[in-house]
């Protein structure tokens, strides 16, 4: 018999219904509900009291009328009234308006509560579900505030039936979802978890929703779900198809339970004991294994039951991260999937290979899939399972590959749906710049990228072109004659004419040798666009005519001509007409010399981390996209500018022996490309002995070493061919610092420029410069010798926890170095958090036939980013108070080593970086400073005295700071110095 | 977590909605034209799902499916299995059928209240209650036998003859 008799509707509801369904208009429509609205509302005002029946049909017919969006304001009283009837039927339809229609913030809520109290504790099952699935329903803070102390009660109670446990499990999870700090934890969570064994499954599976939710902030007092959640799984995957009677669907045991059950194990890392964990990786194989087998029905409903389990379990797998063996089986088994008739399949085994990509253990594996998922860009007819494959082929991108990947989401964005391309565009000019060995292949990809899609190319994306050319030369001639050739095209996009007409403003000049490119013709190609352009455009361009007044001057006739015009001088718009004006007479007022000045080229800008990949992170939220861009190979995503070499975990991927799913553990953190260890060996020896080879010839040994140096930088050579880049030689690749690399780092302690070190061969200068926690080191090699340094290759190693306190990144510089010639590298430099160590500076080069190598210490010291702080006595005095801490205080009572000047030590205390407080100290003779150490992630106050006894030739030196390793440090340092 | 729960026909038109997350007025009805518009505009046999397009950012699905004049259409974040969320809209179909009798449009508009009741035994505060479609049938069954013999009391004049505290 079916539950609801189609006799049993309400006539009058039924009539309103078809009156609105017959309705031929939208006036007619909102005519007919007012009417009926205004009815209720005089039935609910009216004198006489409605019967049960009736009010439901109001009930129902302001739910009809709410359903088809028009506001109820009205009938809360009578839905409040009904929740307090004795009867079954009007508190059911009370409880129905109420979580229908009231917002959490109403009112009303706290009308309500009493007649809920009540219903809790009315024993009657019925009335306290019904209780709990509006408190759960309405979620709000209030509701948290009236019932989260009873629910728990409620919920591990012995006498509680199955429905009530059901519902209060889930309504407490609603609750604590709501407001945390509402639900108080207790003795209660042990017995939540001994749900997991419960009889009922409807009960388990509540209770496995609730532990998920709330082991993810208290993982250690939810613990003992571990073991029970596995051999909760392990029975029900084991168990037969019709073991568990109702909770079979479609011929799959619990299928519901079973995932949650799944994902409540992904909150945890592998079960630490071996029982659990041998019987949980049984399950896991179980279900792959049945996988495998032929499906016991033919409907869809049964294979989305099994393939749920299964995409769970793979889920979990991936989680681990830790068996190779399932990782490879998971792998190939969404590999089929790839290929399934299933659009869902496919779309799912999409989403979940995304997320394998990124496995160690598995990227390889993944990878070997790449012709299907270029083949499901190209053919799925879903947009959604296009858009996964785009993703996919995004977090499988590496060196190897990035060409063609690039290449291929290039063609799909001609393409693609409107609504995904800004988000292919920026994948595509991340992978571009981040996979980038050669550099004219990444301009080429960015004004592809304009060229199909330039409404989508956002100004992050074009910014970034024009900063990476900037700081490379090397590519710089090649962008210019690009550029030149792309806005031939008789109609391209506003931001092609930006990037060209930035290029040619700056390096318009590479190109100007040839004549089919000379000045003329390139400002004459330029001004054609200039009409068509918008403000913005048009203000670039005017900046890039006068700069054409400094690099070409012959066009600057021409180009007055054009400022002077009326259109310019006199544009309407403020930003266009002021640059012409200043422009005209910069133009025609200034020198040469101070043309040349005013117009110089843009200087190199500084590192950050790439303005796109922070645009897509945006985009997508946090941990969206895929996880490469977080973890993995996100430490050599921001460096293509600098030229950094790849950060050697980068190193890992194009591994030479595509071994299937990788057996290898994770990279060694620097291991150096693979190739035999015996060669690595020969490193080692060869720059351990420090600039002392003699120069014996080329011998076999040497060849070798030489394969195994990272390969020169510019030489067009080495970007061509470079199958595995070189890394960063590692701390363990580099020798030891020198013997006088302590003290030569001590001579910087207080200075900032000077010669760092000599020898017969080499000198390295130094100048820097820091301004809060930023600074630029200048270093400048020069060859002492007549005899030209080859593969020399400077390069800057943080050893141990550095990496994360200290950024440093370098640019490259020219692999020779003639004799006699100086050649500068730059350094910029972040202070991301207090250190104690300096970096390593390694400089290798080959004279004569021999490799020279040589570890210095690099002169940056935590006090370089000092900032000098003023204060009054009085204020010195309170925070020297208030560090006093024994351990935040660091003193030392040393010998003079140098006389004791007066002058001399201000000039010193001066250079190290804090400020030098007069009339603090009762003593004139006393030094007394203060500063802020600043860095990226904290500020640490610093204050210092400094008490000179000239009787003695001692000083004696205090330091207080609110980081102990800090004041010892600085201390250390500081006493070293006089 | 399932953030709301859409049910329209062809043309858009609401049936049922229910949401577990507090949304104004405005904001439901817009969620509702957006997903129909999203939804009706995909070819069949093209997959279950949608990328998170509204309700709040980017973690949010759209699970939906078509059956006749009517769209099935649920909200979910990332913590659902998009599978299992497809098995729970086919035992609430199945259990709409089972207690409806072949359930059409109608049925739907002319029973909110039940369709609500079903509705409330398998999901709570947008999270599954009961996927077994026994029993939510017995609770339902439950239910109406509740209400008919309060009906047949509504007539008596002992209106406190209160059935339901006798057990």
């Amino acid at each position: 018999m079916p539950a609801v008799s189609k006799g049993d509707g309400m006539r009058g509801l039924a009539v309103f219904i078809s009156d609105i369904r017959n309705c031929k208009s939208k006036e007619a429509e909102i005519k007919r509900i007012n009417k009926e609205l205004a009815n209720i509302r005089s039935k609910f005002k009216g004198d006489k009291a409605l019967d049960g029946y009736s009010k439901k049909k109001y009930v129902c017919k302001l739910l009809f009328i709410f359903l088809l969006g028009h506001d109820i304001d009205f009938g809360h009283m009578e839905a409040v009234n009904l929740l307090s009837s004795n009867k079954y039927t009007e508190k059911q339809i009370g409880y129905l308006f109420i979580s229908v229609l009231v917002n959490s913030n109403s009112e009303l809520i706290r009308l309500i509560n009493n007649a809920i109290k009540n219903d809790l504790a009315s024993r009657n099952p019925t009335f306290m579900c019904l209780a709990l699935h509006c408190i759960a329903n309405v979620g709000s803070r209030e509701m948290g505030e009236a019932f989260a102390a009873d629910i728990p009660r409620i919920l591990v109670a012995g006498d509680s039936m199955d429905s009530v446990k059901q519902s209060a499990a889930l309504c407490l999870l609603r609750l604590y979802k709501a407001s945390p700090d509402l639900v108080p934890m207790g003795e209660w969570t042990a017995r939540v978890v001994h749900l997991l064994n419960d009889q009922h499954m409807g009960v388990v599976t509540a209770a496995v929703s609730l532990i998920t939710c709330l082991c993810k902030k208290n993982p250690d007092d939810f613990k003992t779900c571990i073991s029970l959640a596995v051999s909760r799984l392990s029975r029900i995957v084991s168990s037969a198809s019709t073991d568990l009677q109702d909770y079979t669907y479609y011929f799959v045991p619990a299928p519901w339970l079973s995932v949650k059950l799944l994902r409540l194990l992904q909150c945890y890392p592998p079960p630490e004991d071996a029982a659990v964990k041998g019987r949980l990786v049984e399950c896991l194989e179980t279900v792959l294994n049945k996988a495998q087998e032929p499906p016991k029905s033919k409907k869809v409903q049964h294979s989305n039951a099994k393939n749920a389990i299964l995409f769970e379990t793979i889920s979990l797998i991936i989680h681990y991260d830790s068996e190779p063996n399932l990782l490879v089986r998971a792998c190939n088994q969404l590999g089929q999937f790839l290929q399934h008739r299933e659009t869902n399949l496919r779309y799912l085994a999409l989403e979940s290979m995304c997320t394998l990509a990124s496995s160690e253990f598995s990227h390889e594996a993944v990878k070997t899939h790449i012709d299907t998922v270029i083949n499901a860009l190209k053919t799925e007819r879903d947009v959604s399972v296009r858009q996964r494959a785009a993703d996919l082929l995004y977090a499988m991108c590496d060196r190897s590959n990035a060409k063609q990947i690039v290449s291929e989401m290039l063609r799909y964005l001609e393409t693609a749906d409107y609504a995904i391309r800004e988000e292919i565009v920026l994948k595509v000019a991340i992978l571009a710049e981040k996979y980038a060995v050669d550099y004219s292949w990444y301009v080429d990809t960015i004004l592809n990228l304009i060229r199909i899609a330039g409404d989508y190319v956002s100004e992050e994306v074009w910014y970034r072109v024009l900063q990476i050319v900037t700081n490379r030369d090397d590519v710089q001639g090649y962008a210019a004659k690009t550029v030149f050739e792309a806005l031939q095209a008789p109609a391209c996009h506003e931001n092609m004419v930006k990037v060209g007409g930035y290029i040619l403003g700056e390096f318009g000049n590479l190109i100007a040798g040839d004549p089919r490119s000379s000045p003329p013709v390139q400002f004459s190609l330029l001004h054609s666009k200039f009409h068509l352009c918008s403000v913005a455009t048009r203000a670039l361009l005017l900046s890039t005519y006068i700069k054409f007044i400094n690099l070409f001057p012959e066009t600057k006739a021409t180009i007055q001509g054009v400022l002077r015009a009326g259109s310019q001088l006199r544009n309407a718009d403020v930003e266009l007409q002021q640059r012409a004006v200043e422009y005209l007479t910069l133009s025609s007022v200034a020198s040469t010399d101070v043309l040349a000045t005013v117009l110089e080229e843009m200087p190199p800008f500084p590192e950050r981390e790439s303005s796109i990949l922070a645009k897509l992170k945006r985009k997508k939220g946090p941990g969206a996209g895929s996880a490469l861009d977080d973890g993995r190979r996100d430490a050599s995503s921001n460096d293509i500018n600098g030229g950094v070499e790849p950060t050697p975990s980068t190193v890992s991927t194009p591994s030479p022996s595509a071994d299937l799913l990788g057996l290898r553990a994770a990279p060694p953190p620097a291991a150096p490309p693979a190739t035999s260890g015996a060669g690595n060996l020969l490193v080692d020896v060869f720059s351990d002995g420090p600039a002392a080879q003699p120069s014996l010839g080329p011998t076999p040994e040497e060849a070798f070493l030489s394969e195994l140096e990272p390969p020169a930088p510019e030489s067009p050579m080495a970007l061509l061919a470079d199958p595995a880049p070189a890394a960063d030689p590692g701390p363990e690749d580099i020798g030891p610092p020198i013997p006088e690399a302590d003290e030569l780092l001590n001579k910087f302690v207080c200075k900032n420029n000077g010669v760092l070190f000599e020898n017969q061969l080499l000198q390295i200068g130094v100048k820097s410069e820091f301004r809060q926690n930023l600074g630029r080191m200048y270093l400048f090699y020069g060859n002492k010798t007549s005899v030209q340094f080859q593969n020399f290759s400077p390069t800057v190693v943080h050893p141990g926890d550095l990496q994360t306190q200290l950024a440093v990144q370098t640019k490259r510089v020219a692999a020779q170095v003639d004799g006699g010639a100086q050649v500068q590298q730059v350094l910029n430099i972040e202070c991301l958090r207090d250190f104690l160590t300096p970096p390593l500076l390694s400089v290798r080069f080959r004279y004569g036939g021999a490799p020279q190598a040589l570890t210095l210490k690099l002169p940056v010291t935590i006090n370089k980013f000092f900032q000098p702080t003023e204060m009054a006595a009085q204020d010195f005095f309170q925070r020297w108070k208030q560090l006093s801490l024994p351990q935040q205080e660091a003193q030392k009572i040393f010998k003079a080593n140098h006389p004791m000047d007066a002058e001399v030590t201000k000039a010193k205390l001066l250079g190290f970086g804090s400020a030098l407080l007069d009339n603090v100290d009762p003593n004139p003779e006393n030094f007394v400073g203060a500063g802020i150490i600043q860095t990226k992630a904290l500020q640490v106050g610093c204050l210092l005295r400094l008490e000179p006894n000239a009787q003695a030739q001692m000083y004696r030196l205090t330091l207080r700071t609110s980081k102990e390793p800090v004041s010892r440090h600085l201390c250390e340092l500081l006493a070293q110095q006089f | 977590m399932i953030k709301a729960i859409l049910i329209f026909n062809n043309h858009g038109k609401p049936r049922v909605s229910k949401f577990y997350q507090p949304y104004s007025e405005d904001t439901r009805q817009q969620i509702i034209r957006e997903t129909f518009h999203l939804v009706s505009k995909r070819d069949e046999n093209v997959c279950n799902f949608l990328g998170g397009l509204l309700i709040g950012g980017s973690d949010n699905k759209l699970i939906y499916r078509h059956y006749a004049t009517l769209y099935f259409v649920f909200c979910v974040d990332s913590s659902e299995s998009e599978l299992a969320i497809l098995d729970l809209m086919q035992v609430f179909v199945e259990t709409l059928d089972k207690c409806f009798e072949n359930v059409c449009e109608l049925d739907l508009i002319s029973h909110v209240d039940k369709v609500h009741n079903i509705l409330a035994e398998m999901v709570m505060g947008g999270m599954v209650l009961e996927t077994n479609m026994n029993e939510i049938v017995t609770q339902i069954d439950a239910q109406n036998k509740l209400e008919k013999s309060e009906a047949g009391l509504a007539g008596a004049p002992a209106h406190r003859d209160a059935y339901i505290f006798s057990n």
